[in-house]
């Protein structure tokens, strides 16, 4: 009961919110489209008929959640009763396309990132002049490169996959090389001491010393890392969208106004997005707990 | 005589800070000899965690000589020819006991038998033979402290370096720490420094007292203990011990130590 009150309560109350504010913007920005039908038709409209009118149009400006819940399920669970689940109109095969994307280019971003902190901890060169390029790398917009890396990673003979985790790898590499230069500058000065004391060399201190005590600052890197590695995916769907994809559904459906199809592709990424960033929040409860290191 | 395994003389070190220098150490020349337990006792900023620092090379001194078992403290190090126990037990959360035990020997490639074999060994002599499987966080903080010595102990160095390691423990548990130091002492015959703020701790471990005062960093006084190296807790009720104790403290009021 405490829990309900305490954490349930709260949730639910910020999710009725958000449905009521849905719902009364679905009939604020339908309601042009019904006024217009029900003027050509002749007829006037009550507010009821109004409403339910806003609710329930093919192509409206802003789907209401029962419509976008309804196509989210005639594209999953629909198709997978009918045993078509990996079919090409399945929000299941779409996704998986951005997932295994998102996943390619979440372990060479990580790994990147791993590697560049470790050269930025222990070279004075890298540590000057390597974070300026790093910052500057996200200022640039990521929509104005992805093509420029289809392009080029396509001349090498590289297309589908690879330059998709590529641009993911771009945004996921950020959080990871930020959070891991300071985890491996965690320890302190006293524990640095006692290295030098036992004589050890650089390489065993990054393994004994830095990379255990990086550990609760690579996991909340790898939170933000997954989260922009979906990101990067998406935006990389965009123009390689024959392969299909979420984000490639998206392009699709706003080059025929299909709205709701947009919606279902971006709730099922939100939904994609929230359940990586969980699995990474439990690996990293198990890991730390293991390791005596839980807050 | 054999050589003495520390030897300073006219050691100096001065910080440069953006107040201008600070002499943290002055002209300090001292010997200890192989066995011998030394004290470093005096106010904090009187540099006897610097001179212990200087000894296992982790500071560098700015004039004088040094020498640790006949070399340079940097070769000393490099040779692993102390253990040094700092005032936190710093054990690695992710280890258990035996694992930061067995860390200094993985570093120093001993081989896994010997490990097993010298965890087990340095467990016992610290009377922690039971807890090798045990994390640090199930210890409380006198056995970690109690582990890490065993870590120091661990390898074959026969310098012990210890700065204030019983500084954050109480008192209950610290004279028992005090007393069990010593055995361990007695059965290991190394040579150890030990820094502390503490006159009764330093009177009863020490064969040696090396007084100390800040502003320069400088020896004021150093005591040679009358004392038996066999040493009960009650011996810190004779008059013996109360007359050591009490050079101690005019040693430090000497040196001014308490004037601001």
């Amino acid at each position: 009961m405490i829990w309900l009150r305490s954490s349930l309560l709260p949730i639910l109350t910020v999710v009725a919110a958000i449905f009521v504010l849905w719902y009364a913007g679905a009939v604020g920005l339908n309601s042009k489209w019904a006024y217009d039908k029900a003027n050509r038709a002749g007829v006037t409209l009550s507010f009821s008929e109004l409403v339910a009118d806003t609710w329930s149009q093919e192509k409206p400006k802003l789907p209401g959640p029962h419509q976008v819940a309804a196509e989210i399920w005639k594209t999953t669970g629909a198709m997978v009763l009918r045993g078509k689940a990996f079919s090409k109109r399945s929000l299941i095969f779409h996704g998986w396309i951005t997932l295994s994307a998102t996943m390619l280019g979440f372990v060479l971003g990580t790994g990147f990132g791993i590697l560049l902190a470790i050269g930025i901890v222990h070279n004075r060169a890298m540590d000057m002049s390597v974070m300026p390029w790093v910052i500057a790398s996200q200022t640039i917009p990521i929509l104005a490169i992805a093509p420029m890396v289809v392009v080029v990673m396509n001349s090498i003979g590289f297309s589908g996959l690879v330059p998709k985790s590529i641009i993911s790898m771009y945004l996921s590499f950020f959080p990871v090389v930020v959070g891991m230069t300071k985890g491996l500058r965690s320890p302190d000065a006293m524990q640095m001491d006692q290295m030098r004391t036992w004589n050890a060399s650089k390489w065993q201190t990054l393994i004994r010393l830095r990379l255990p005590s990086s550990m609760p600052y690579l996991f909340t890197s790898l939170k933000v890392g997954i989260a922009a590695s979906l990101v990067g995916a998406i935006v990389g769907e965009l123009p390689i969208n024959q392969d299909g994809g979420l984000g490639a559904r998206m392009l699709v459906g706003s080059y025929y106004s299909q709205t709701i199809q947009i919606w279902s592709a971006l709730l099922t990424a939100a939904a994609l997005a929230a359940v990586l960033v969980g699995i990474v929040g439990l690996v990293q409860g198990a890991t730390l707990k293991r390791m005596g290191m839980a807050r | 005589m054999a050589e003495p395994v520390i030897k300073a003389e006219n050691l100096s070190l001065t910080f440069e800070t953006n107040d201008g220098p600070v002499h943290a150490l002055k002209d300090i020349s001292l010997a200890i000899n192989k066995g011998e337990f030394v004290s470093f006792i005096g106010p904090s900023g009187c540099g006897k965690t610097t001179f212990l620092r200087v000894m296992a090379d982790l500071e560098k001194p700015t004039a004088g000589t040094i020498t640790v078992n006949g070399v340079s403290p940097e070769a000393a190090r490099m040779a692993r020819a102390y253990g040094y126990v700092f005032q936190a037990a710093g054990l690695y959360p992710w280890r258990t006991i035996g694992g930061n035990i067995r860390l200094p020997l993985e570093i120093m490639g001993y081989d896994k038998a010997d490990q097993a074999e010298r965890v087990k060994r340095v467990l016992e002599l610290v009377d922690l033979a039971g807890f090798e499987k045990k994390f640090p966080w199930q210890l409380s903080g006198g056995m970690q402290q109690r582990a890490s010595i065993a870590r120091a102990l661990a390898f074959d160095a026969d310098i012990l370096l210890m700065d204030e390691p019983f500084g954050a423990l109480d008192e209950i548990v610290r004279d028992h720490l005090n007393e069990q130091l010593l055995k361990l002492w007695a059965k290991t015959n190394k040579t150890i420094a030990f820094v502390t703020h503490s006159i009764p701790e330093a009177v009863y471990l020490s064969t040696k007292i090396v007084v100390m005062s800040p502003r320069p960093g400088r020896i004021t006084d150093v005591i040679d203990s009358p004392l038996p190296r066999e040493r009960p807790l009650d011996i810190r009720d004779t008059p013996e011990f109360l007359e050591i104790a009490h050079r101690v403290r005019d040693g430090l009021r000497a040196g001014h130590a308490y004037d601001d």
